[in-house]
């Protein structure tokens, strides 16, 4: 088990994470991809370690990345970081004009995919609205995108049959959007404006490394329930 | 690939554009720059970038790529004489996780602070020291962050050294103390007094025109105000 002590981890692979973060998640499958062998250490909320705290001094948040002593923060840092020390299954493209496409992609993703999402989680009446109309207008760009690169011979972003840098980005989508529709009392997902997200959603779940790490669903919006709860000052419904 | 023609969609006045200069210049790229107005955008940059609708763009051949960072970074991999960001793995993640600290803790709280007026002015210009703070730990004991030479945090930062002495004259705000941030203001003084940065800055007396009447627009509209409460007043 792990010591306090960042630098006692020479030559080891330890990820601090929280079960129910997504950020987390997308460093977990892009290791997992790889075939990268870590230490999860699931860190307390309320309660943050030492080795944390230590880690990320900057923004006291995980995912962090330690290897060789090393800790890293910051999800997408963390990834280029794995893509560039482990060489084998790619998750980012060769080409630098792809590798510049890929991150366009996952910058999109974050600031009108999942900023809008997590914004719109924690607020209410017209400010939730506005979040949702966001999101709603950043989910058809994201159509969009799915309809131009994806059909039944590439089902995913990453090309072909292999899930690259933009699916792993975009992955949180199928098991958190539903929790925060249901948390947060608004609907985005619709299968008939966005079918081709669906399929894409659909053979990202199966995805054999990535089907076992999905939390379920109820077992989130539990969490996420209290979370809301706690942000907006509500008083429990039940 | 990389002897193709370069043109890149600019804005006078736009720190983000400035690092694309600053990235092709300092690896001796040859480009042609179009000035783009962003206050009445033209179908060009409409067409090259529907998504975002914003400046720099860069057009490499066919290839289009827009933000900044993402652009710096293609020029990196694209033209890899004089690198930009550094070879080891865990130095080119530190340098990334501080172009986006400095993005999201510093740029965005700055103008902020540049854009608010009285008590959320204050807040916004506290913020903003707070990340100086930590960028002055990163950048002790160093000439730049690129250590010898410039490297992508010394571009991704270099705004710093420019805009932010415009935004905190306008906005009458002191967010670099020199005394309390003695590394940082001397590399601010490296950064403005190498030619390639040195050389390639927009007009001050026109930056502060401009930033008045930005400050002074944006303070007066409607959607400044979710802004400021979701940044301010969380």
């Amino acid at each position: 088990m792990a010591s306090g002590s960042v630098a006692d981890q020479e030559g080891q692979v330890m990820l601090l994470g929280f079960w129910f973060s997504p950020f987390v998640k997308r460093v977990e499958w892009a290791l997992k991809f790889k075939g990268i062998e870590y230490d999860y250490v699931e860190e307390d909320l309320t309660n943050k370690s030492t080795l944390l705290l230590t880690s990320n001094p900057i923004h006291k948040k995980v995912p962090v990345l330690i290897h060789n002593g090393n800790p890293i923060a910051e999800s997408l840092v963390i990834i280029e970081y794995i893509d560039e020390t482990w060489q084998q299954n790619p998750i980012l493209p060769q080409d630098p004009y792809e590798r510049a496409m890929a991150r366009f992609w996952a910058n999109f993703i974050e600031q009108k995919v999942r900023e809008p999402a997590r914004e719109a989680l924690f607020s209410k009446g017209e400010q939730q609205e506005k979040k949702v109309k966001e999101l709603k207008e950043g989910m058809e760009v994201v159509e969009g995108e799915a309809k131009a690169k994806l059909n039944d011979k590439t089902l995913f972003f990453g090309g072909g049959n292999g899930v690259g840098y933009v699916d792993i980005v975009l992955g949180w989508t199928c098991n958190w959007m539903e929790t925060i529709e249901e948390v947060g009392g608004f609907k985005v997902l619709d299968p008939e404006s966005q079918p081709q997200f669906h399929k894409w959603m659909a053979n990202f779940r199966e995805v054999p490394f990535i089907k076992p790490t999905l939390e379920p669903k109820e077992k989130l919006v539990e969490f996420f329930r209290m979370v809301r709860q706690d942000r907006l000052g509500l008083v429990a419904n039940k | 690939m990389a002897e193709q023609k370069v043109k890149l969609l600019g804005f006078w006045v736009s720190p983000f554009a400035y690092r694309v200069i600053w990235a092709l210049k300092l690896k001796g790229i040859d480009y042609e720059y179009i000035e783009e107005d962003i206050f009445n955008k033209s179908p060009l940059l409409l067409q090259l970038n529907p998504i975002h609708k914003k400046v720099p763009v860069l057009i490499h051949g066919d290839r289009v790529i827009s933000e900044s960072y993402v652009i710096v970074q293609y020029i990196d991999e694209t033209w890899p004489h004089c690198p930009l960001l550094p070879q080891d793995p865990y130095e080119r993640a530190m340098a990334r996780f501080w172009a986006d600290f400095a993005e999201t803790k510093l740029l965005n709280t700055a103008w902020l602070g540049l854009c608010a007026r009285g008590a959320e002015r204050e807040k916004a210009a506290k913020l903003a020291m707070e990340a100086v703070e930590k960028i002055e730990e990163v950048v002790k004991g160093k000439k730049l962050f690129g250590g010898e030479s410039i490297g992508y945090l010394d571009i991704c930062l270099g705004w710093i050294s420019y805009w932010l002495p415009v935004w905190e004259e306008v906005g009458s705000m002191q967010i670099i103390d020199p005394i309390k941030f003695p590394a940082t203001s001397s590399w601010m003084n490296t950064l403005l007094h190498h030619p390639v940065i040195g050389d390639n800055l927009p007009g001050r007396d026109a930056m502060i025109e401009y930033f008045q009447k930005r400050s002074k627009d944006i303070y007066e509209s409607d959607w400044f105000k979710d802004i400021i409460r979701l940044h301010l007043h969380p």
